[in-house]
């Protein structure tokens, strides 16, 4: 009898309204898992800064918006230069010369870079949890019992966006092209006369543009701008490592699934499998990510790695 | 490094230093020369001297330098000799903490029980997490790895019974008693002495016995089968190294130390808290390990020694001395809120190690240790230049 009422409980607009909750967080992964794959595809690194990037994006959208008064669309454009600019910086300065080394060393230096981002953000604008008043922020629309938060919308409609930007850049543009020619295979891209200094500043600089993005998004809530927003990243990770690391296309899918299987376990893991644990939906990206990896060490969307001796 | 060949003695001219390896079996000596046992008698002197010199917190940092040492060693056993990531060390570390708590406050057991239990638990835990480098190579392992945090994270939290959940457990009641020594309460010959020395004398013990156990798995055919992996693993396996079974006792052996560490921060700081192996101080935890053997060197014993009190004595030194000369230029004082440094402590600290980590990398990947080594391969070479 409780099974049946559970399962009456757990119907109809609930579920409509997790889907939503799962798409919308999906796609806030999916911008953030997109920031990772460009880097990665161009220049094989896993950039874990891409987590002060978002941070940095919202932050820089915060100061334009709030402090100078700007329009909050402008500010965006602001945040999103400024990311990119911090990208080139740190190519330049750092992993530009560290090409060629071993996946650990790559990571090892993000990392560094992470944490000097991080504190110096820190040390700018505070530990405080700041309003970022987005225009979009508390507004909401009904939709058949379905309560469709703007913001919400937003995420979505803007990886939507990313993403067509994304498949037009690639497809269209002879950057686009150059990219393409060298993730493919560098010696050759370069014998062809593409520079691949300009092709690995122009993926740091697409990866900033996209985590100020993300950022806005993370941070539009009530009061939701704080230092550790960037920690979604961590989160994002699972979604990246899931489409496979060299696949566009892969993160948004990976994102969305990600997305969906934290809601759908906040939604139904407390009924049916209540011995799992509290907040059992936190670890459940990680497992999921497991799993799949188990199964397609490469991911769904990855290129497959050839060995030889 | 690896044996020379003989021809080079017979150069005109100049003869290698006798203490240089030419063979095998000179390759394989614990001690390569006169010089090295001075070194180990006088780290003896350092080791009994120490504790009667230094003032407690100072013995504190050191004896929470050597615990980290502990499981930098292990780290450097798993990433600097098979080149296997882990971002997920701090899981490891915390799985040795509350398990040495477990069986010496339920089980009523000796330190000389409960430390081996608690490694136990981690060795155990390495050989689950061991299967997946199996499957998975270079970026994918390390994100599986930081994955291991967040699981771990989360069974810390609701394991009641044995975590105390998210609050943590108090692990005051564990003991340390050896034979007719009492390390909470030391008393030798009639002389009392105070906790953080004989904690100090406890831990840097451990840290020895340790190291010497990781020297010499490093320096046989287990230690030579991790290096081989590491290079090229699928040759590895063709010259008949086994990878399964290299690879996950590599993570076994590995997380045992990181466990065993953890048991003895568990004695040492009388408390658990779980927050400090998962999430985000949990990863920080986890990088602080890999930061230890880049810094201190990278595939070297001593390099996770040395590295482990260089980061943290480092960041213990900058805290200390945070009001003084330059750092008070960049560090905010907490009292004084008129003061314009731009940083607290905390920022200003991660931001040295976040610099520290991105120069070492850049600079020196093989770490204090390589410096070291450098200048003796020059003497010992000498009149031979590679």
């Amino acid at each position: 009898v409780s099974f049946a009422l559970v399962l009456a409980e757990i119907t109809g607009t609930r579920v409509l309204q997790t889907l939503f909750a799962g798409v919308a967080l999906g796609a806030k992964y999916a911008l953030v898992a997109l920031g990772f794959v460009i880097i990665f595809k161009a220049t094989g690194v896993i950039n874990f800064a891409q987590a002060s990037f978002v941070t940095l994006g919202a932050y820089l959208t915060y100061t334009a918006f709030n402090t100078w008064g700007w329009n909050f669309y402008v500010a965006i454009g602001v945040a999103m230069v400024g990311c990119a600019l911090v990208g080139v910086a740190v190519e330049a300065a750092v992993l530009g010369r560290m090409v060629g080394q071993p996946p650990f060393t790559l990571i090892m230096v993000t990392i560094g870079i992470l944490y000097v981002l991080d504190n110096v953000i820190t040390a700018i604008w505070g530990p405080e949890q700041l309003d970022m008043r987005a225009p979009f922020a508390g507004t909401t629309t009904e939709v058949g019992g379905v309560v469709l938060a703007h913001r919400e919308l937003w995420s979505i409609g803007i990886t939507v966006v990313v993403l067509i930007a994304f498949f037009l850049f690639f497809r269209y543009s002879s950057l686009g092209l150059a990219m393409r020619a060298t993730a493919l295979d560098q010696e050759a891209a370069m014998a062809q006369g593409i520079n691949p200094r300009v092709v690995f500043r122009t993926s740091w600089a697409i990866a900033g543009t996209v985590a100020a993005l993300a950022g806005v998004m993370l941070a539009s809530g009530p009061a939701a701008l704080n230092p550790s927003i960037g920690l979604i990243a961590l989160a994002a990770f699972p979604a990246m490592i899931l489409g496979g690391l060299d696949s566009p296309l892969g993160a948004v899918v990976g994102g969305l699934i990600i997305g969906l299987v934290q809601q759908f376990t906040a939604l139904l893991q407390p009924e049916y499998a209540p011995w799992l644990g509290t907040s059992f939906e936190r670890v459940s990206p990680y497992l999921v990510m497991i799993v799949i990896l188990l199964v397609r060490p490469y991911g769904l969307f990855g290129t497959k790695e050839v060995r030889r001796v | 490094m690896a044996a020379l060949s003989m021809p080079f003695t017979r150069v005109r001219g100049g003869r290698p230093h006798r203490n240089l390896a030419t063979d095998r079996r000179a390759d394989l000596r614990v001690f390569p020369g006169p010089f090295a046992k001075l070194g180990v008698v006088g780290l003896v002197a350092l080791y009994v001297v120490i504790p009667g010199q230094l003032e407690n917190p100072d013995l504190n940092i050191l004896a929470l330098c050597g615990i980290y040492a502990i499981a930098a060693l292990g780290l450097n056993l798993l990433t600097g000799y098979a080149g296997q990531v882990s971002l997920g060390h701090a899981t490891f570390f915390g799985t040795g903490a509350f398990a040495a708590n477990w069986f010496a406050t339920r089980w009523d057991l000796n330190i000389l029980l409960y430390l081996p239990l608690a490694a136990a638990m981690g060795f155990l835990l390495g050989l689950a997490v061991g299967p997946f480098a199996l499957r998975l190579r270079g970026n994918y392992l390390a994100i599986v790895t930081l994955g291991l945090l967040f699981v771990g994270e989360h069974v810390f939290n609701n394991w009641r019974s044995v975590t105390g959940g998210s609050r943590g457990t108090p692990s005051g009641e564990m003991r340390a008693v050896i034979g007719p020594f009492d390390f909470e309460d030391l008393e030798v010959a009639g002389v009392v002495y105070e906790r953080p020395q004989s904690m100090f004398w406890l831990i840097w013990a451990v840290v020895a016995i340790v190291a010497v156990l990781v020297k010499n798995v490093a320096r046989t055919r287990p230690g030579r089968a991790l290096q081989a992996v590491r290079d090229r693993d699928v040759s590895a396996e063709a010259i008949g190294v086994s990878l399964a079974r290299t690879k996950i006792a590599a993570f076994a052996v590995s997380g045992a130390l990181a466990a065993l560490a953890g048991g003895l921060y568990a004695v040492w700081k009388e408390y658990v808290n779980t927050a400090d192996f998962g999430g985000q101080l949990g990863l920080l935890l986890s990088i602080t390990f890999v930061a230890m053997i880049i810094i201190g060197g990278v595939g070297t014993v001593m390099g996770g020694i040395i590295g482990a009190l260089i980061v943290w004595g480092g960041q213990e030194l900058i805290k200390k001395y945070s009001d003084s000369g330059l750092l008070s230029w960049f560090i905010q004082d907490p009292t004084n809120a008129e003061d314009p440094s731009w940083f607290s402590v905390g920022e200003f600290n991660n931001i040295v190690f976040g610099l520290a980590i991105i120069a070492f990398l850049m600079v020196e990947p093989r770490g204090v240790a390589a410096l070291w080594l450098r200048v003796k391969a020059y003497f010992l070479t000498w009149p031979f230049r590679y």
